[in-house]
């Protein structure tokens, strides 16, 4: 698609005419404003973009973008997304969800288009809560969190998008607080470029039903002690001093300050973004202190519609019919005169 | 051994108009090759014909059990033939089970072909027999042809060095050799098929034509059994034929569709008895440019269709009645967002799992109405095997050409069913014309309308300009921007029916066939064609004033519905449900006076059930 782009855009180029209508102060604004920011530096035409999404406040995204985009029905958004996919691949492919959508709903659509690995990228709008249905405890709400539905507080376990994710052999995941517009923008475009299925978890502040349910890891004065942003082929050193970082202890993650008991930067784990194997990264994705966001995982595989292209192509080769005709004329048929 | 117990009153060779013959035994035993076999082999003959497979659900039933078997009738005739047939001239029993299970349905004085060997004491336990059929008078209304065929199969195949078990498999041919010399068929189209299938074993090849062979002789050399059947061709229109069944024949018309149409095939499913037949024949297809897509479940089969049609692709998804439930709310997705999409509902016994390999017609009032809010589709259904390729194109026509949702209804009886297929030529089919559009004028909107049919344009995905949004939510009737203003919703809902009825200017009106008017007409819709068919042309023929209006087109009705109807004294409505399009109909035409005949037994109508039933009504006056 880059080879055939003639125009450059502006973030207005991908602002539609419908106005927006999401609660004052919510994190969305942000993710729409850094959407809208990243489109013109993706390198893709306007006409190829194509936002899917399912139901929720998250879903009224693609309302606001100035691309095709269709919103579709709870959960089905990464089924309505492989379709279009599958049918067109040259299509730049954002399907938009959140935690209800994907995890509960769609559950069972979001694990398999991760294992498929098509080249779609997915925004996970996680903000532990039914928002649209005006606040019920969602497959992310915490044990205890008290809810609508939970006014003795939650009972279920949640999930953790991103455990959930890798155990479905998601190739990319990201993960980064609802406050970062600059890297969120940046990670955007990293999912563009990355051939596979992208997940990045957007951990966004509902103001109305959970507010600040991520306070204590994405406020700005807490955020860098609180927070690893990891990058590919770096050390995960983090902290205001920069002096914090993980090691592998045995078969877990421990932080280690830079300095001490003999600790230096060279012992500091380097993350791998690219490794096949996962393990490190479940482990970093678990983590509570410090919270890992930044490209967790981003392993690059075959795509299912190349697999399919591939196969579509040999059998294309081999094929005695150049028209339907031919097939229904083929094989055992008989004359009656 | 070859016992006679009912001296044959003739022993001249017959010729006969048509025979029904049904092979039946362990689900394992192969009858469904064996009738397929017999029904190719007639097919190219020169016999109509026309096949009922009746297999248990259980892929392996317990061997010998009464629930484990499995049977194929077929039905072969010189006239022209519309059902399977309902009483039997032959039976071939592999196994006690089979002959327990099968035997009411043989008409006295007729023939039983049974494998002696396998009436041993387990076997008749198995079948819940106390004595042995062969032995305690069960059968003597009938001529039973005693053949110890497992043995016989073991002596031809004595020198090959094959394993017991694949020795035991072949017996099948056996039997099938023995048909087709009663029958005076020719066993080439059998050995070849040998060939292809065992192209790379080829002692298997060999050792199921030997086998056959050994039937087809032993049959010849028994002068107890007499050559006593010749079915003549039948007059069949000109033309080049095959043997098609009905889902072979629903995948082969949206092949059709999409290349008359310049749009490639999209098939969203997950597999489900009896539709996934549809799935495995458009997977071969990559070269037309089919993209089959098994997903994960039925909801991400219709989905991804949507998807795949929102990207200009012909979408279809494929599936039977508990999978049309799972899928009710995103065909509400299609018809907001006005998209084309076809939704193939192989109907089978219901409600819930109900009889997943039987036949049943209790979907419609589903098809019609199974979704939330106004939510009118399209609804049409096929009548016989060979004629779901042109429902199955016309379902995609209409999706095309009307930007909505279409549902296909054909049953199980149909899409297993097979009978011959007079071939078509894509360049004979109707043409199809899209809706898309490639260019952006001054005014343009997603929801722009044709004047006469209602239906939306097409911008598809990748077309510079033409950028939109489309959903589930109601969308204002100029912009097609979201709107929840009551005026709109209430035009939109409206604009949605009248885009739906204003098909009845795209579809043929409803005929009554062998009567325009009269005493009885004969109402149906659907896989009941044949025998309702059948019904009629034998009542006819013996001077009735009786009419047949079969029903393909359901939501819109045919525009002369309402006239044909009022030209015969009495209607009557026979559904294999309890009175749905009956329902249809009376809600339709100001509660007409209709009668109803309903069967719910996940079975076809039996056509002499069906005579006597209208003969009493006719009779009436």
């Amino acid at each position: 698609m880059e080879d055939t782009l003639d125009k450059k855009y502006t973030f207005r180029d991908f602002a539609s005419d419908q106005e927006v209508r999401w609660c004052p102060g919510c994190d969305d604004y942000v993710i729409l404003r850094s959407m809208q920011k990243a489109l013109p530096e993706m390198g893709v035409n306007k006409e190829d973009v194509v936002f899917i999404s399912g139901i929720g406040c998250s879903s009224r995204f693609p309302y606001y973008i100035d691309s095709y985009g269709m919103h579709g029905i709870h959960g089905r958004a990464a089924a309505i997304s492989s379709g279009v996919k599958l049918a067109n691949p040259d299509l730049s492919v954002w399907m938009i969800t959140g935690d209800g959508d994907s995890l509960a709903i769609g559950g069972n659509h979001f694990i398999h288009l991760l294992r498929r690995n098509l080249d779609i990228n997915v925004v996970l709008f996680n903000n532990e809560i039914y928002g649209l249905t005006k606040g019920q405890f969602s497959p992310t709400s915490l044990i205890g969190q008290k809810t609508k539905s939970s006014p003795f507080g939650n009972t279920q376990p949640p999930f953790h998008p991103g455990e959930l994710a890798l155990g479905a052999q998601a190739r990319f995941f990201a993960r980064l607080g609802g406050n970062s517009p600059k890297e969120m923008t940046e990670l955007f475009i990293q999912a563009q470029k990355f051939r596979g299925t992208s997940l990045i978890e957007i951990l966004q502040n509902c103001v109305i039903f959970n507010d600040g349910c991520f306070t204590q890891y994405t406020d700005k004065k807490v955020k860098e002690d609180k927070q690893l942003f990891v990058e590919h082929g770096k050390p995960m050193i983090f902290g205001k001093e920069r002096d914090k970082g993980l090691v592998l202890n045995g078969l877990k993650l421990e932080v280690v300050t830079i300095g001490e008991n003999g600790v230096s930067e060279d012992d500091i784990l380097v993350h791998d973004a690219k490794c096949e194997d996962n393990t490190l990264q479940q482990m970093l994705v678990k983590l509570e202190y410090p919270l890992v966001t930044g490209i967790i995982r981003s392993y690059e595989d075959e795509l299912f519609e190349e697999r399919e292209a591939r196969l579509t192509e040999e059998v294309r080769k081999n094929s005695k019919f150049s028209s339907v005709d031919e097939l229904f004329l083929s094989g055992e048929t008989y004359e009656v005169k | 051994m070859t016992v006679n117990k009912m001296e044959p009153s003739a022993r001249e060779v017959e010729s006969l108009s048509a025979v029904v013959i049904r092979f039946v035994g362990d689900s394992g035993d192969g009858m469904q090759l064996t009738g397929t076999q017999f029904t190719d082999t007639s097919a190219m003959f020169g016999n109509d014909v026309a096949t009922f497979p009746n297999y248990p659900a259980e892929i392996r039933a317990p061997q010998g059990s009464l629930y484990g078997v499995s049977g194929f009738q077929v039905h072969i005739g010189s006239i022209e033939i519309s059902t399977p047939g309902d009483d039997l001239d032959l039976l071939v029993a592999m196994n006690p089970a089979g002959l327990k299970t099968n035997l009411h349905a043989l008409k006295a004085g007729h023939t039983i072909i049974v494998d002696t060997d396998s009436f041993s004491k387990k076997n008749l336990q198995k079948a819940e027999y106390d004595s042995n059929p062969l032995e305690d008078g069960t059968l003597e209304n009938y001529r039973v042809i005693e053949v110890a065929m497992t043995s016989l199969t073991r002596e031809a195949l004595k020198d090959l060095g094959l394993d017991n078990k694949s020795i035991t498999r072949s017996k099948n041919m056996f039997a099938l050799g023995m048909v087709y010399w009663m029958y005076d068929r020719d066993m080439n189209h059998t050995l070849r098929f040998f060939e292809q299938k065992f192209k790379y074993k080829p002692v298997l090849a060999e050792a199921n034509a030997k086998v056959l062979k050994a039937g087809f002789y032993y049959a010849e050399t028994l002068e107890l059994i007499p050559n006593a059947y010749q079915i003549l061709p039948s007059a069949m229109e000109k033309g080049t034929y095959r043997i098609v069944n009905g889902n072979t024949a629903t995948a082969w018309g949206f092949l059709a569709a999409a290349e008359k149409a310049g749009l490639e095939l999209f098939l969203g499913s997950y597999p489900i008895t009896p539709a996934t037949d549809i799935l495995h024949e458009l997977v071969k297809h990559k070269n037309f440019g089919v993209k089959a897509f098994q997903a994960e479940d039925e909801i991400a089969g219709v989905t991804s269709a949507i998807g795949a049609s929102f990207a200009g692709d012909l979408a279809i998804t494929t599936t039977s009645g508990p999978g049309l439930a799972l899928k009710s709310e995103a065909i509400g997705l299609a018809l907001m967002t006005e998209l084309p999409l076809v939704i193939v509902n192989v109907q089978r016994g219901g409600p819930s799992t109900g009889l997943p390999t039987k036949t049943e017609q209790s979907d419609l009032l589903q098809a019609m109405y199974g979704r939330n809010g106004e939510s009118p589709v399209i609804v049409i259904a096929a009548s016989t095997p060979s004629d779901c390729f042109d429902y199955a194109y016309e379902a995609a026509r209409l999706s095309l050409e009307h930007m909505t949702p279409v549902i296909l209804l054909t049953d199980g009886y149909i899409a297993n069913g097979s009978e011959p297929w007079k071939i078509k030529s894509v360049k004979d089919m109707a043409d199809i014309k899209t809706r898309v559009i490639n260019k952006r004028s001054d005014s343009w909107h997603p929801y722009d309308r044709d004047s006469q049919t209602l239906a939306r344009n097409w911008a598809v995905p990748g077309t510079p300009g033409l950028e939109h949004r489309v959903g589930g939510l109601e969308k204002d009737q100029v912009t097609g921007n979201v709107s929840y203003v009551p005026e709109n919703h209430e035009y939109m809902t409206h604009v949605r029916a009248e885009k739906v009825k204003r098909v009845q200017n795209n579809i043929p009106e409803l005929e009554s066939e062998y009567n325009k008017e009269g005493d009885l007409l004969i109402v149906g819709w659907g896989g009941t064609y044949g025998s309702l068919h059948s019904a009629v042309r034998k009542l006819a023929s013996q001077g009735y004033k009786i009419g047949h209006a079969h029903f393909n087109y359901i939501n819109p009705l045919p525009r002369n519905t309402e006239e044909v109807l009022g030209n015969f004294k009495k209607v009557i409505v026979c559904e294999l449900n309890k009175g749905q399009l009956v329902s249809v109909l009376r809600s339709n035409f100001n509660d007409k006076d209709l009668l109803q005949y309903n069967k719910v037994m996940g079975l076809p109508f039996s056509v002499t059930d069906l005579v006597k039933k209208f003969k009493i009504i006719l009779d009436q006056d």
